[in-house]
């Protein structure tokens, strides 16, 4: 077969002052015509880089330094700009990764899509709405003539993201690339746009390159994978190949910090005999949005009826979709929110109540670990004064509160020169480090971790929840482990609790919900993890749930 | 810092700082080195700039050295523009951190006691409390800090709402700190970049107020200043042009310079605002 687009020989120069001189270099690969290539990497390691060279969006710094990129016959790196815009959107499109952003707030769905076709094409009016209708059937969206008529903010995340796919494939382009466009979408979303990329592939005959960072998306959809690791292409392969023997030992690392989706045997606690350290009894809170003099508003049950205790010693997962109230339920466990109704019992104290001065002694008893390793380090301190601001604040002389810090950083194995550096000058990784030294500053009881691993590296995340699980043993901590994806669930809690809508549907020992999940949408979460089959080594697999329209 | 490595190497902006560096040395300077009084008679009225060579600049309607007022100008230009300024930034900050840190009723009363200001066209005030309180370089100086806070509140207000509920704030008050340290130590300092630039495009807009207030008569009556000068030679501006001319260039040109350097500091201190640098 000859291939459809041939990468040779790719290199990219970043400007003058980052972290490595190329962003990608001597890249070769090529992409056939009906198959689907999978571009696999961490973060900076260029998989996109190849992508927005093709389709002309580098930044103005960043050029091409050397070699093609060939494309029906033309040179897509040196085409003069106004023949290469014809090809874009016409026979190359493209599909990104944020789906909330990536559609014009200001135009109707129709209008966008039927853009398309006013630049490529000479269709009437009619024939235009005609061929936009049947996109959007196509797309599987539900009342597509309602679609037609709706703006973006209208839409969910995975209705949006499948009128960007309906824009992409709208003049049946021979290459498709699609830049992470699960990433940003809830799990039994992924699942179904996955299918619904598939299937139109199928359909059209379209080759299709698809960058993404998780394993299990690549064993969902590739034929072929290709490994970047900063700016290198390691690895090329069929799939199973790659996933299943790979020779580069980068591959191999990566694969490994894969968690499966078996959750391991786990020894189970007594907990009859001991009282909790944390009680979650009838805990209620809602949020109401948009009312005025003249209109109620919105009201969202947040949290509904929520119960749960908690033993030290062991790591509770708290599952769900974006939505399913769970971040909500942790910051009103910390006292960062305030609940509508129910209890919150911190070592036999109901805190729920309590305000200022009277909270500050429970403050230090039950600490967070955040989401977000960017935002959760005040940027003008430094790591020392960050660690030792909690305990100075609890009324530690400074002095001390140092020494604590130095402590602390041994602890979460960060070397003591980090003292005096700021967090600009640390990876992902390293802050999300930090972030746990700041908690466990206190000598908490209860560590809630708020989605603590989702913004890391999946080798990174195998680290830092290594590093969770030998704190929690050490300091006999009892953990509660906010978390979408399952897979991490499955590896590090002892129980799970399964949230949708603010309600809890399921909880129990790890291993006996993802070996039999009673609640239907248990079941639908745990078929929808990508991959799978691949790493729980059978081939049969549940069939995809159907979307459940609001 | 990397700060004020980017900020020199904007040209225009060094400009701006470097004619504000002259300035200020003329104003602590010059009436040191230049041996003249703004006030008294030395010559004959209406000499043209640069035909008496002891008067370089010439001489006004009474005689009285046109250079010597200009560089005791430059001084109380300078001094009421910086001091209203920082007054400005002393009501300003800490009322709009507080409506922007507890929001709620808080924030709706302090806003609605902003907004009364930010009715009031602000150089009709300025001009009323001035006339009130006769005209001196404190009650100057005080009008012009008056009229000026409001936008200052609204922008730390903002920056307050944005920053409140990024994860190290919250970390923070579960740490147990108190509001006053997380307000002065964990927000402000991130929000500084905003105000500075602010506070620089502040500055020369209390130059202009001080001016027009002068040029309306409204100055302090002992304090040569450059809206003066052009005030008492608009009458005769069809003989003597360059009497209303060089102050007015004065200004324009400090004015320049303080917005050249606000610009700049706003594309150092913004770089994903200005769009200059990819991140």
């Amino acid at each position: 077969m000859t291939p459809l687009l041939k990468v040779e020989n790719l290199s990219i120069r970043l400007p003058e002052g980052a972290d490595r001189e190329f962003a990608i270099s001597n890249v070769n690969y090529d992409l056939l015509p009906g198959e689907i290539l999978c571009v696999v990497g961490e973060s900076g390691s260029g998989k996109s880089m190849t992508a927005n060279a093709i389709m002309g969006l580098l930044p103005a710094t960043i050029e091409v330094n050397r070699g093609t990129i060939i494309f029906d016959g033309y040179d897509l790196v040196s085409l003069e700009e106004r023949r290469a815009r014809a090809l874009r959107g016409n026979r190359i499109s493209m599909i990104f990764q944020e789906p909330m952003t990536a559609l014009n707030p200001l135009m109707r769905i129709a209008d966008q899509i039927s853009e398309v076709f006013l630049i490529h094409t000479d269709m009437t009016s009619k024939e235009r709405e005609t061929r936009t209708l049947a996109l959007l059937e196509d797309v599987g969206l539900p009342d597509p003539e309602k679609m037609m008529r709706a703006y973006p903010h209208q839409l969910s995340g995975g209705q949006r993201q499948r009128v960007m796919i309906a824009m992409a494939l709208a003049l049946e382009p021979s290459v498709l690339i699609a830049d992470e466009p699960t990433t940003a979408l809830d799990v039994t979303t992924q699942a179904q746009i996955l299918k619904l990329i598939k299937d139109l592939q199928k359909k059209h005959n379209t080759a299709v390159m698809f960058i993404t960072h998780d394993f299990g998306v690549v064993a969902e959809i590739a034929d072929r994978v290709v490994v970047m690791e900063k700016g290198i292409m390691v690895e090329i392969g069929s799939r199973d190949e790659v996933l299943n023997n790979p020779q580069h030992s980068y591959t191999q690392k990566l694969i490994a910090a894969v968690p499966p989706l078996t959750a391991p045997e786990r020894i189970s606690h007594k907990q009859s005999d001991r009282t909790p350290v944390l009680s979650v009894n009838n805990l209620y809170k809602t949020f109401s949005t948009g009312g005025s003099w003249f209109r109620k508003g919105r009201v969202v049950k947040a949290v509904d009826n929520v119960s749960f205790d908690l033993y030290r010693g062991e790591t509770l997962g708290l599952v769900g979709e974006s939505g399913s109230g769970k971040s909500t339920v942790s910051r009103c466990v910390v006292r960062l929110l305030d609940s509508d109704s129910g209890e919150i019992v911190l070592g036999g104290s109901p805190i729920q109540l309590l305000k200022g001065r009277d909270l500050a002694p429970f403050r230090k008893r039950i600490q967070m670990v955040f989401q977000d390793p960017y935002g959760s380090l005040n940027p003008r301190k430094t790591i020392g004064q960050i660690i030792a601001d909690g305990p100075i604040a609890q009324g530690m002389s400074p002095k001390d509160a140092m020494a604590k810090a130095v402590e602390l950083l041994e602890l979460v194995e960060l070397p003591a020169a980090a003292l005096d550096r700021y967090p600009h000058e640390f990876s992902g990784g390293q802050r999300q480090r930090v972030g746990i030294a700041r908690a466990l500053a206190h000598d908490p009881e209860v560590l809630v971790a708020d989605e603590a691993i989702s913004a890391l590296d999946v080798s990174v995340q195998a680290q830092i929840l290594d590093l969770i699980e030998t704190l929690k043993k050490r300091l006999n901590l009892a953990v509660l482990f906010v978390v979408h994806d399952l897979r991490v669930a499955a590896q590090v809690c002892d129980r799970v609790i399964v949230m949708q809508r603010g309600k809890i549907v399921e909880s129990g020992n790890t291993r006996q919900v993802f070996v039999s999940p009673n609640h239907a949408y248990t079941k639908s979460l745990i078929a929808s993890i990508p991959g799978a089959h691949w790493r729980s080594g059978k081939d049969a697999k549940p069939p995809i749930p159907q979307e459940v329209v609001a | 810092m990397n700060i004020i490595k980017t900020l020199s190497q904007n040209k225009v902006a060094m400009v701006g700082f470097a004619v504000l560096v002259m300035l200020i040395l003329v104003a602590v300077l010059g009436p040191y080195v230049y041996e003249g009084t703004p006030w008294k008679m030395v010559q004959r009225p209406f000499i043209p700039p640069f035909e008496n060579s002891s008067y370089l600049l010439g001489t006004d309607i009474l005689g009285r050295d046109v250079l010597a007022g200009l560089i005791y100008g430059t001084r109380i230009s300078l001094l009421v523009s910086f001091v209203s300024t920082v007054i400005a930034l002393l009501i300003g900050i800490p009322l709009g951190a507080y409506a922007g840190y507890f929001g709620g009723w808080v924030d709706e009363v302090l806003m609605r006691f902003t907004e009364i200001f930010q009715t009031v066209p602000s150089f009709a005030l300025a001009i009323v409390l001035v006339a009130i309180f006769e005209p001196s370089v404190y009650s100057i100086t005080g009008a012009i800090a008056l009229v000026s806070w409001p936008p200052v509140a609204r922008l730390v207000r903002g920056e307050f709402l944005r920053l409140r509920n990024q994860e190290y704030v919250l970390a923070a008050k579960l740490n147990g700190q108190s509001n006053r340290n997380i307000i002065l130590k964990e927000i402000l300092p991130n929000s500084l970049s905003p105000i500075i630039v602010l506070a620089s495009l502040m500055v020369a807009t209390a130059i202009l107020l001080e001016s027009s207030l002068a040029f309306l008569g409204l100055g302090d009556p002992e304090i040569m200043s450059w809206g003066y000068m052009i005030g008492s030679s608009r009458t005769v501006i069809r003989q003597a042009w360059w009497l209303s001319f060089i102050p007015g260039v004065a200004i324009a040109v400090t004015v320049l310079a303080l917005n050249l350097l606000g610009e700049g500091l706003n594309d150092a201190l913004n770089p994903k605002l200005s769009g200059k640098r990819e991140s």
